[in-house]
């Protein structure tokens, strides 16, 4: 699954406002291989999923600890054969839920007994648009499925919001993405570039685009919003590897957003559990509401008493909070360092390398094939092993 | 205001859209607008006269009841106003 956007930002203050957005990774288990996806490259060693009953207990303890928009999501979510029940209960409960699907599995049926359940909105992705690259672009079976998918949406009233993460394999074909999208009558479309973490961290050099591609799909983007006008919102989600200064990664660590893994971790973004010397709690053991506060993990990078040089004293450190922690720990080694992307960073060049390989076109695909996500793979990689950069 | 067309008046009735859904959040001793991905906090006079726009009282009535709740009078324009803004951010559909 792609990351999925936070909501309006807000100042961070010593004391933290409620947990907005909660994510609920229901599984790890999915159909779909992709080779971007942030699911953690060990995937395949986590222990047993929550319970139904352990999911209706965090729901209400995070919306009694104020989380309004509920995401739920993966792996592929539709293979947990309780959605929905746990959907009943967020919207018994207030939450605007979401449910961020690949679609395989969204029978009329299911659709209907989660229109039922009160399901406020869908989110479809693209499918793995690697693998089956010519398929996706040939619009044959894969256009096929979203066809379906996309009527059984607009037929339950939802509003029909897709995504599609771009890379260096698809970005040359995004006036199709988007043509695709708006023939399949989206009204929204994320075309989110890929983010440098988990499975797409092992494929990077393989994914990042050039700078000439990404001016282009930014220009067809535009073009195409000029054409079709009301009748689509395209959201073009810029990747940070060509920037000079780094995102406000999760619009701040522990500000907004909580992650809950599909073992009952709790989390400020998907991918922290990769960082060293930080026990994050589990549902299991503890509260959201005293996760969300009094926690070790949750605390440690807020605000900027944690910062660095050049962080430390840069006039910009409220802007980004330093980048992304996950970021700068993968390309330095250490999680409180400036987030690369930024060119005051010392590890800057680290970046910059990497987007130079990306327009010299060197895509090492004989010596180093795609990685695609698996369980198998997942079995056969430790976290932290055969990341580049490290 | 923007020189667009004014379109409320006192006779519309004013309903919010079914692109959001609005709510009161205790949490945030707020009402907002949540809708796909996002959320509106509300300041307290968008949020009274949001959740008196249910599509079937006009502005009027919506001013008159306004006023009586907080005890004042002369709300009218500001109704309006606020209405024409929220019209154009596609919170509420007349």
């Amino acid at each position: 699954m792609n990351a999925p956007q936070t909501p309006a930002p807000q100042t961070l203050a010593p004391q933290p406002g409620p947990p907005l957005w909660l994510l609920a990774e229901l599984t790890y288990r999915c159909p779909l291989h992709c080779v971007f996806c942030y699911n953690p490259v060990d995937f395949a060693h986590t222990p047993d999923e929550l319970s139904t009953d352990d999911w209706l207990r965090v729901l209400r303890e995070a919306r009694a600890a104020g989380s309004v928009q509920c995401g739920f999501s993966g792996g592929e979510p539709l293979l947990r054969d309780d959605l929905e029940v746990l959907v009943a209960e967020a919207h018994r409960l207030g939450f605007y839920s979401n449910l961020l699907t690949s679609g395989v599995g969204l029978t009329e049926a299911r659709a209907r007994a989660l229109k039922d359940a009160g399901l406020a909105h869908i989110q479809l992705s693209f499918q793995d648009s690697t693998k089956e690259l010519n398929d996706f672009l040939s619009h044959t079976r894969t256009f096929e499925l979203k066809q379906k998918v996309a009527a059984t949406i607009k037929d339950n009233g939802w509003p029909m919001v897709m995504n599609c993460v771009i890379h260096r394999l698809n970005i040359d074909y995004i006036d199709r993405i988007i043509d695709m999208a708006v023939e399949l009558g989206a009204e929204y479309l994320e075309l989110a570039n890929s983010q440098y973490y988990s499975w797409a961290m092992l494929n990077r050099d393989q994914l990042l685009p050039s700078r000439e591609q990404i001016e282009r799909a930014e220009r067809i983007t535009n073009e195409r919003r000029a054409r079709y006008g009301d009748r689509i919102r395209i959201f073009f989600v810029v990747p940070d590897y060509h920037e000079t200064r780094p995102k406000k990664c999760m619009n701040g660590w522990g500000n907004v957003f909580l992650t809950v893994t599909p073992d009952g971790t709790a989390l400020p973004c998907h991918t922290a559990r990769m960082l060293p010397g930080l026990a994050f709690p589990n549902v299991r053991d503890m509260d959201v509401r005293s996760i969300w506060y009094d926690s070790e993990g949750f605390n440690r990078y807020r605000g900027d008493g944690w910062m660095k040089e050049p962080c430390r004293t840069c006039p910009e450190k409220e802007k980004d909070l330093g980048g992304c922690r996950c970021q700068a720990f993968m390309l330095t080694g250490d999680a409180a360092a400036a987030d690369p992307v930024c060119d005051k960073s010392p590890s800057h060049h680290k970046v910059v390398e990497a987007v130079e390989r990306a327009e010299r076109g060197e895509v090492a695909v004989v010596e180093r094939p795609l990685v695609f996500r698996g369980p198998e793979e997942s079995r056969r990689r430790k976290a932290g092993l055969l990341q580049p950069g490290n | 205001m923007s020189d667009a067309a004014t379109i409320i008046d006192t006779a519309t009735t004013p309903h919010v859209s079914k692109r959001f859904r609005l709510q009161w959040e205790e949490a945030q001793q707020s009402w907002v607008l949540l809708y796909p991905e996002g959320m509106v906090k509300l300041n307290q006079s968008a949020g009274e006269i949001l959740r008196r726009c249910d599509g079937a009282r006009s502005v009027i009535e919506v001013v008159a009841d306004l006023e009586q709740a907080f005890a004042t009078t002369g709300l009218e324009a500001d109704v309006i106003a606020f209405l024409e803004l929220a019209r154009k951010q596609q919170w509420v559909d007349v």
